[in-house]
């Protein structure tokens, strides 16, 4: 039973992480994107219609990534190109998503979606307690985590991640250094609708496979939340997400056991323990000031 | 071939008038394409969309009522982003300040007089208050930051909501239908003109705080903290500004402010407490408050103009029979355009061909 | 000038050209609460209002407005289709009583139908709704047959009597044939998040449900089921396409006979206000084919329904008691129409707290 419980987190958290990564590469760039949830609903709905159309819940996949970065790129002309407000445009991009995908839908409510399988990897999935936790997955699981190691190697490790840091913290200083910042951020932003996309792609082809409009229900808040809740340090991320939806979880565990108390205060829970632990976090002044992108949500122009 | 931006040396005057009609006639050129597209008659749409909702008095009603919550909310919101707090938890603290204002007519329903629905209108603005100072408390004092927290909380007012009126607060009348008892007549906010149709003073309400909160930030020397501090913390602690009291303050102004809006929703358009009371205006409202550039009075322009394409979008619906999907997908066009706009009355656009000699390639 | 005398006959004429839409006698709208698009209740009632558009043809016209939240939205949304030619309004949310009752008040001379609420106060308003605990009670009976482990699972969304009469209904339904058969409840507090309910239904089953019943409105709970090798109930749509080894039956609402008959009305002229609250009798509730059960099952599934809708059995009858044990329903008493609308009790059975 444990087994299955952390097999259900995990489905809940995956979505949650992917968008949250992509978000935390774009805020490291200095750049604000509350779009999330539209960009998710475009990848839902593009992941579902491509799958249905191909017949490939791949090619679903691949249609959720690249609807989520193509989305993404309407942001950035506007917040790059154009220095418009980033607040005010990612709000907007979610109004104009949530419609565009419900139009874009239409003719696929009510069809059942094709599931991307699992993928059990012979032996080690037979480990008791953890292994259909950790080998017994859906792909877009396994990508979750790969692409967590990668984003945290990328943005401490490597030479690309410091000028993506320094992007972040001071575009004024990064510009005088010599560094492209719009093509920096572009990038960013780019990969950021791309995860968005994909954590899209997940609910509607692993988590629920089915079209439904507005089907993200709010979970592209969640990420962005999550990001701010990791102090924008990938590893944390995997924490928050699994303890979100370990708490969502548990509430309806308890319910089902029949404890008595108002389900309005379970259903609660979730949020007010992230609150929470990022109190218990925050207290840690120094460490949470040094891991804030300075730049964030700020425009750029270079100047002439 | 690129899009370079070059700065003004000043904002242009010309530009900060004209973006606005520039901005609806892309709009109005990309929607016809749409609903061309659609199959769709782009004249009939379109007046539909921004000429119908106006050539009606009870329209006109209607758009103030619509408008009224958030031209209340986005004032405060403006106050916190020019200060740097990034409060996104109104739609939150809206609901929490129409709880707290109906304490009076839903638990003491005999308690009568022309004093109820001022006591109302302040508990409403103390509950929203209380509500934002969480958020702000934590923040001033253990560094937590306010997007999660604001954000989180506005969940657990929703779910708090939804306890009460299926719970203590359901209506005793109510066949145990979720809704709490229907406010009576001394609990009320009046309608301004009720002979035409029914905005009522939440409106008014609105107008003053924009007058007001213009004032403030213009001409006082608190509105000149929250902008220093916005902009430059350090300069302002040089000037021996307070950063706590800073974040306290607008988070409190913020909070009443959507509050009022919250208990004058309930009390004004709605009659009493529903497990849900607001379509988003919180979130709505931060797009208000950028698209009116920050700026109270711009604030009221901006409200009106969202408000009217909710009701535009109705409109269409109705008149043309598209989905409300279209509706949407027009109102993000129109955001979408504003702001590309606006970008005009700070930069010079330049279309390059290639690279310029100094510049950065981008 | 001849021109111009040419042209403004000529724009009359398009004018005139595009009223001809309203050349239909009747004019039928439509208020929904979700957008048509969610498989569930609001798609249903525009299921309705297709069919109203298929049997009257041009004589009739339809518009609606979807995804309009209850609230200060509703009132406007409901005053604008009074003022828009419309002749009857169908209103098809609890939370717009009061907004209906207010705009009836304004338009006499429109007609207006509000959907599960209980105030009329006006003498153009009617209140309709749908007994779907006639269809639970079958449920409980197939489940507590093709039930092994002797627990459903009940995936709830929000403690409305609506919801809470299903609930007893269905542990009713399922007591009849096991007297030991549990229930257990689990509220999602939302209609429609397909994630979520996917969530409730995957704890349910680890908890050792076998049978999985949903009052909330999307497909994931029934996906769920196919995927863990058990067995689940429909809600609103027919949701086999999501499930075809899975779906027992499912409780199908069916507004059509209901938005015809008073379409009609109109039509002839002979509309007066009433209160009903229609079930499997008038067709308004629909079970899905039964499948994926024995034949027995099957059997006892369809004799159940014909007595409910020929009259003979009614789910509410006596004896009941309380989840208390405190006694409701004597031997042979039916429940009265104000507890059965206001229903806030759980009956013995129900492994759960109701939320107060």
């Amino acid at each position: 039973m444990i087994e299955a419980i952390l097999l259900t987190i995990a489905t809940a958290a995956t979505p949650l992480l992917l968008a949250a990564l992509g978000e935390l590469v774009v805020e490291r760039s200095g750049v604000l994107n509350l779009g999330v949830e539209g960009m998710m609903i475009m990848g839902a709905v593009a992941g579902f219609g491509a799958a249905q159309l191909s017949g490939s819940p791949w090619v679903g996949l691949l249609a959720a990534v690249c609807a989520g970065a193509l989305f993404s790129m309407l942001f950035g002309f506007l917040t790059l190109t154009l220095a418009t407000n980033q607040v005010a445009t990612g709000l907007s991009l979610t109004i104009l998503g949530l419609g565009l995908s419900g139009m874009l839908g239409e003719s696929f409510v009510g069809l059942p979606g094709l599931k991307l399988q699992a993928w059990a990897i012979p032996g080690l999935s037979e480990i008791p307690l953890i292994g259909k936790l950790l080998f017994a997955q859906d792909p877009i699981f396994y990508i979750s985590i790969a692409l967590t190691v990668a984003v945290w190697w990328f943005v401490f490790f490597t030479r690309a991640g410091l000028t993506l840091r320094a992007v972040g913290d001071s575009h004024v200083s990064a510009h005088a250094l010599g560094l492209r910042v719009i093509r920096i951020r572009y990038l960013a932003v780019l990969f950021g609708g791309a995860c968005a996309g994909m954590a899209g792609g997940h609910l509607s082809l692993v988590y629920t496979p089915q079209w439904t409009e507005n089907m993200t229900a709010g979970r592209g808040w969640i990420a962005l939340a999550l990001v701010v809740f990791a102090s924008w340090l990938p590893w944390r991320l995997v924490a928050g997400a699994y303890l979100f939806g370990a708490v969502t979880i548990a509430q309806f565990h308890a319910q089902a056991q029949g404890v008595g108390i108002p389900s309005q205060f379970l259903s609660a829970l979730p949020y007010l323990a992230t609150i929470f632990v990022l109190v218990l976090i925050s207290s840690n002044r120094r460490m949470t000031m040094r891991n804030t992108p300075a730049s964030l949500g700020k425009p750029f122009v270079p100047e002439r | 071939m690129r899009v370079e931006l070059v700065r003004r040396p000043h904002p242009s005057a010309l530009y900060g008038a004209l973006s606005p009609f520039l901005a609806l006639l892309i709009t109005a050129t990309l929607g016809a394409i749409m609903f061309a597209i659609l199959g769709k008659a782009p004249h009939l749409a379109l007046y539909a969309y921004f000429i119908e909702p106006l050539t009606e008095v009870w329209s006109l009603h209607e758009l103030l009522v619509k408008a009224a919550p958030l031209i209340l909310i986005a004032i405060g919101l403006s106050v916190c982003f020019l200060s740097n707090n990034w409060n996104i938890g109104a739609e939150g603290q809206f609901i929490i300040g129409a709880i707290f204002g109906s304490v009076l007519p839903v638990m003491f329903p005999e308690f009568r007089g022309p004093f109820v629905l001022p006591i109302m209108l302040l508990m409403g603005i103390l509950g929203g208050m209380t509500y934002a100072a969480i958020p702000a408390l934590l923040k001033a004092k253990l560094n937590t930051n306010e997007i999660l927290s604001s954000l989180m909380l506005v969940y657990v007012a929703q779910l708090f909501l939804d306890w009460l009126v299926r719970g203590p607060w359901r209506n005793p009348q109510g066949f145990n239908f979720p809704e709490s008892r229907n406010f009576h007549a001394d609990a009320v906010l009046p309608e301004v003109i009720s002979a035409s149709g029914r905005a009522h003073y939440g409106f008014v309400f609105a107008i003053i705080a924009a007058v007001v909160m213009w004032y403030i930030l213009n001409r006082t020397l608190k509105g000149f903290e929250i902008r220093v501090m916005g902009q430059s913390p350090r300069a302002g602690r040089f000037a021996g500004f307070s950063r706590a009291g800073t974040i306290l303050t607008t988070f409190l102004i913020a909070g009443g402010l959507a509050g009022l809006a919250g208990i004058s929703e309930v009390s004004g358009a709605i009659g009493q407490l529903r497990p849900v009371i607001s379509p988003g205006y919180g979130f709505t409202a931060i797009i208000v408050a950028f698209l009116g550039r920050l700026n109270p009075l711009g604030i009221v322009a901006a409200g009106l103009v969202l408000a009217l394409s909710y009701l535009g979008g109705e409109a269409a619906q109705i008149s043309l029979g598209v989905s409300n999907k279209v509706a949407n997908v027009f109102q993000g066009i129109l955001l979408f355009s504003v702001l590309a706009c606006d970008t005009l009355i700070h930069y010079r656009v330049r279309i390059a061909g290639r690279p310029s000699a100094e510049g950065q390639g981008v | 000038m001849r021109n111009t005398t040419k042209f403004v006959l000529a724009a009359v004429a398009a004018f005139g050209l595009a009223g001809q839409a309203s050349a239909a006698e009747v004019k039928a709208c439509f208020v929904y609460v979700g957008p048509i698009g969610d498989f569930g209740w609001s798609y249903q009632h525009d299921q309705g209002r297709l069919a109203v558009e298929e049997e009257f043809g041009d004589k009739v016209e339809t518009a609606y407005l979807e995804s309009v939240p209850e609230g200060a939205d509703a009132e406007r949304a409901i005053e604008r289709f009074a003022r828009s030619g419309c002749d009857i309004i169908f209103t098809t949310s609890f939370g717009y009583m009061d907004p209906t009752n207010k705009i009836a008040a304004k338009f006499p001379d429109v007609k207006f139908e509000h959907a599960t609420g209980y105030k009329r106060e006006t003498p153009n308003v009617s209140v309709y709704s749908s007994k779907f605990y006639q269809g639970r009670y079958i449920q409980g009976q197939i489940a507590a047959k093709v039930s092994e482990t002797g627990v459903a699972g009940y995936i709830a969304s929000f403690p409305i009597p609506e919801v809470v009469r299903g609930i007893n209904s269905f542990i009713l339904g399922a007591q009849s044939i096991d007297p030991d058969f549990k229930l257990k409840v689990v509220w999602v507090n939302t209609w429609f998040d397909p994630g979520k309910e996917a969530d409730a239904a995957k704890a349910l089953i680890d908890q050792g449900v076998d049978i999985i019943t949903q009052h909330t409105d999307s497909t994931a709970p029934m996906q769920v089921a196919a995927e863990r090798g058990i067995k689940a109930f429909g809600q609103a749509s027919d949701m086999a396409n999501f499930g075809p080894e899975t779906q027992l039956t499912s409780i199908i609402d069916d507004w059509a006979p209901y938005y015809v008959e008073r379409v009609k009305a109109v039509l002839d002229g002979t509309w007066e206000s009433q209160d009903v609250w229609h079930g499997m009798a008038e067709g308004n509730v629909v079970m899905a084919p039964y499948a994926n059960m024995p034949d027995d099952v099957k059997e006892m599934a369809q004799e159940t329904e014909a007595k409910i809708t020929s009259g003979e059995f009614e789910p509410f009858t006596g004896p009941i008691k309380k989840q208390d044990g405190s006694e409701w329903l004597a031997e042979g008493e039916k429940a009265d129409i104000g507890t059965m609308l206001g229903m806030n009790f759980y009956v013995e059975g129900v492994d759960d707290q109701l939320p107060q």
